[in-house]
């Protein structure tokens, strides 16, 4: 314990025994990244000059400034939509399909060129681990890219009987901090190669790989106005999404605002897509491989730090094994290594932001005071940035406020079922229907289960899996329209 | 309430001849007039509220009287459709599409009731509407072939990366509320009513306000068409008063408003509490012109299924 090498990560019991895994430290080099002091807005192909108001984005982990970012005011955003407008009408829309569609490879490209340091970029704003935006929000943001490109000259084949599909025109993006650039690539790729400009909103908190996206688009030599970023917090979004030249609007975020968002396109003529909120049930039958069930668990809730909508937030495990897979579920949890987002062993990073990170300890309060019993393995947290220990809370029922809300952070909800039936009915048991996990080694329960749960995104003997070809989105509160596949570029067309 | 008696009914047979001893019975036969009530759950109560609503034709002759539906009577109607829903969204694509031709053949053989009721409604000659009700059987004929083809359209195989399975496919959204088109009863009725059903969503339906019995009598035509009870409610009455309970309903997954006119705002707005489903009224529809997907796709989901592959 005592030549333990590094402050950021946790020493647990486990790791201290008898043939114990120790961890030198395997920091990433931040000397990739470059970042200003300040940024202004991306639009018509250069960047502003700073703004008078502006955001600090800082590091989670440390809370340690990273950069100072621009505040768009309304003019800002007068500007941006007016150049999404003039490239539509005067440079993308008359690009030819397969010249846009290789605009979006050259894009695809230069992401994997620089995914080295978008991932250390990406870790530094938002927290995560660099295992996984080395691993999945990089290489699938380019993945999404070179999906696309190649639909741009393909758009008779998206819908059937719509042969001659047209592009909305300017599409209003506001973007979530848990992905930041996957979350940008998934909108962005499909309304370029759709044929639509974009003007971007990303989040507050997780701005910066969005303006170096925005390098992207000047060395890709992306026309002047296709792709337009401005940055800003809560206020900026609202007034992106109801700016009245604007033709599409594209949310990922909070069920809160996308109710906000659908208030405000009504009666209007544009189109939506709100990709929102969930409690995913993540069902454990008695016949599963617990082994793997319990990794599935682990990465349903934990990955991320559990700042995923789709997340398995609710473990539905079947009363005959509950004991079982509490215990291996424990002695697993109990492994995971929280600490320096940059080093390469750590599982779990920080949370994102202080907010975040108040609103999950209010969660585990509620969870606590109405009854449940809170469990964390051992784990000391650094003094500095914004933590919280992976949790599970067991003794819950689906009145429960843990059962029901979505948390957006490493806390698990367990409930039990004894028949399929009853597991079925507890997973529906909710306002959202956004993703479900069902593991079990018998064959016919698979779709048995799967065509009886009302949510988007089913993945069977795994969890939170994605890629660029499947189409996510929800049921119910949890949103409409997809993205990703197919479907993903239907949002982006009119028949 | 006011009699029917008054109602204007065709001279069909001429009054028999007086027989030759007096006095002369009288021998006109007294017709009898349907009542037209809701449908609703498979059943055809009046409305809770006792209400009722004449209706006239176009040129202001007394009809009939219509149930006034309250805004109970749409809450037990999402109810009955929510509870119609999964056994039809489970019975076999191609059962609903029997079930819809069947329609079409129960509404062949009412052929004459609607026709009438198509001229009273919209003031129209007889062949103008026989063409009507032809467009509007012809409806159900073509969304009966639509059922078992929707999810292979539609659906199909995503060749991810890794070892998955992976295949997405369309779902019914659940329970639609349907705001009639005002000035199209019969086939602007159908048009939007069986893309809901064909997609196995179950309905509520609000009928046009002006001219709500063409909608009952196709209520009789689903009654007897091995429709399951619940699968189509239809409600007569106010839409301004129905619409909003619907739009705002927790359990009602999406919305119709072919039929709204200028409270289509206001309900879009409601409708945004539970991020219900809206399909915005077209302005100027075409009910004649072959529809295609388009009133289908707005009320399926898409449900992708990752299934790992292993020895």
């Amino acid at each position: 314990m005592s030549d333990r090498p590094t402050p950021h990560t946790v020493s647990t019991p486990q790791e201290s025994g008898p043939g114990a895994l120790l961890y030198a430290p395997a920091p990433e080099s931040r000397a990739v990244v470059s970042l200003r002091a300040a940024y202004g807005h991306f639009i018509d192909g250069e960047f502003t000059e700073p703004g008078e108001k502006t955001l600090v984005s800082v590091n989670p982990a440390d809370e340690e400034k990273l950069a100072e970012v621009s505040v768009a005011t309304e003019a800002d955003l007068d500007r941006a939509v007016a150049a999404a407008r003039r490239a539509y009408d005067g440079v993308w829309s008359r690009t030819s399909p397969s010249e846009r569609g290789k605009y979006l490879y050259r894009i695809s490209r230069i992401i994997q060129d620089r995914a080295r340091e978008l991932a250390v970029l990406e870790s530094l704003d938002n927290g995560k681990p660099i295992k996984e935006t080395r691993d999945v929000d990089i290489p699938l943001a380019a993945a999404h890219f070179f999906y696309y490109a190649g639909w741009a000259d393909k758009l008779p084949f998206v819908s059937p009987g719509v042969p001659a599909p047209r592009p909305l025109g300017v599409a209003a993006q506001v973007i979530p901090w848990n992905f930041p650039l996957l979350m940008l690539a998934w909108k962005i790729a499909p309304a370029l190669a759709a044929g639509n400009t974009v003007v971007l909103k990303p989040a507050e908190t997780t701005p910066l790989t969005a303006l170096a996206f925005a390098e992207i688009c000047q060395e890709a030599e992306l026309p002047p106005g296709v792709v337009n970023i401005v940055t800003g917090a809560g206020a900026t979004g609202r007034a992106l999404v109801a700016h009245p030249g604007v033709d599409k609007v594209a949310f990922t975020g909070s069920t809160e605002v996308g109710r906000e968002i659908a208030r405000t396109l009504a009666g209007t003529p544009k189109r939506a897509t709100l990709e929102l909120g969930g409690k995913g049930a993540n069902i454990v039958y008695s016949d599963a491989a617990i082994d793997q069930a319990v990794e599935g668990i682990v990465t349903g809730i934990f990955f991320n730090q559990g700042h995923v909508c789709c997340a398995g937030s609710r473990l539905l495990v079947q009363e005959s094994v509950a004991e079982e897979v509490m215990h291996r579920l424990k002695e697993r949890v109990a492994r995971l290594r929280l600490g320096d987002p940059l080093d390469k062993n750590t599982d779990i990073g920080a949370i994102n932001s202080a907010a975040q990170l108040a609103r999950i300890q209010d969660l585990a309060e509620a969870g606590r005071d109405e009854g449940g019993e809170q469990w964390s393995p051992p784990c000391e947290l650094p003094s500095r940035g914004y933590w919280f220990a992976p949790t599970v809370f067991t003794g819950i029922t689906q009145a429960h406020r843990i059962a029901r809300e979505e948390i957006f952070g490493p806390v698990l909800s367990v409930l039990t079922f004894r028949t399929p039936e009853e597991a079925v009915e507890k997973a529906n048991n909710t306002p959202y229907g956004l993703s479900a996990g069902i593991w079990t080694e018998k064959a016919g329960r698979i779709p048995w289960t799967a065509n009886r749960l009302r949510a988007g995104v089913i993945w069977s003997n795994t969890f939170n899996k994605f890629d660029p070809t499947s189409p996510f989105g929800g049921y119910r509160e949890s949103g409409y329209g997809r993205e990703g596949g197919r479907h993903g570029l239907e949002a982006y067309l009119n028949g | 309430m006011a009699d029917t008696a008054t109602a204007p009914e065709p001279a069909s047979t001429a009054p028999a001849p007086a027989p030759a001893t007096a006095p002369a019975p009288v021998s006109r036969r007294l017709p009898v007039h349907k009542t037209y009530k809701l449908y609703l759950g498979g059943a055809f109560p009046r409305s809770e509220s006792g209400r009722s609503i004449p209706v006239t034709s176009s040129d202001g002759a007394h009809l009939a009287n219509a149930a006034l539906a309250s805004r109970k009577d749409a809450r037990d109607a999402v109810v009955a459709a929510r509870s119609a829903f999964g056994p039809w969204a489970a019975r076999s694509a191609q059962l609903r599409g029997q079930i819809l031709y069947r329609i079409a053949e129960m509404m062949e053989g009412r052929r004459a009731h609607f026709v009438q009721e198509t001229v009273d409604a919209q003031g129209i000659d007889e062949a103008p509407a026989q063409d009507l009700v032809s467009a509007a059987i012809d409806r159900w004929v073509y969304y009966a072939g639509w059922t078992d083809k929707i999810a292979q359209v539609l659906g199909g195989g995503n060749p991810v990366s890794g070892p998955y399975e992976n295949n997405s496919s369309p779902e019914p959204t659940g329970v639609v509320a349907v705001l009639a088109p005002q000035d199209s009863p019969l086939l602007g009725l159908v048009s939007v009513l069986a893309p809901v059903i064909a997609a196995g969503n179950t309905a509520v339906v609000v009928a046009s306000e002006r001219a709500p019995l063409p909608a009952v009598t196709l209520a009789e035509a689903l009654a007897t068409s091995d429709l399951p009870g619940g699968v189509v409610n239809i409600l007569t009455g106010r839409t301004a008063e129905l619409a909003p309970t619907l739009a705002a309903h927790a359990d009602v997954n999406a919305l119709d408003l072919a039929g709204a006119g200028d409270l289509a705002t206001q309900l879009e707005t409601a409708a945004a509490a539970t991020l219900t489903r809206v399909l915005r009224p077209e302005p100027f529809p075409d009910w004649h012109a072959l529809p295609g997907l388009a009133r289908i796709t707005p009320f399926l989901e898409t449900k992708t299924v990752w299934q790992t592959v292993g020895r």
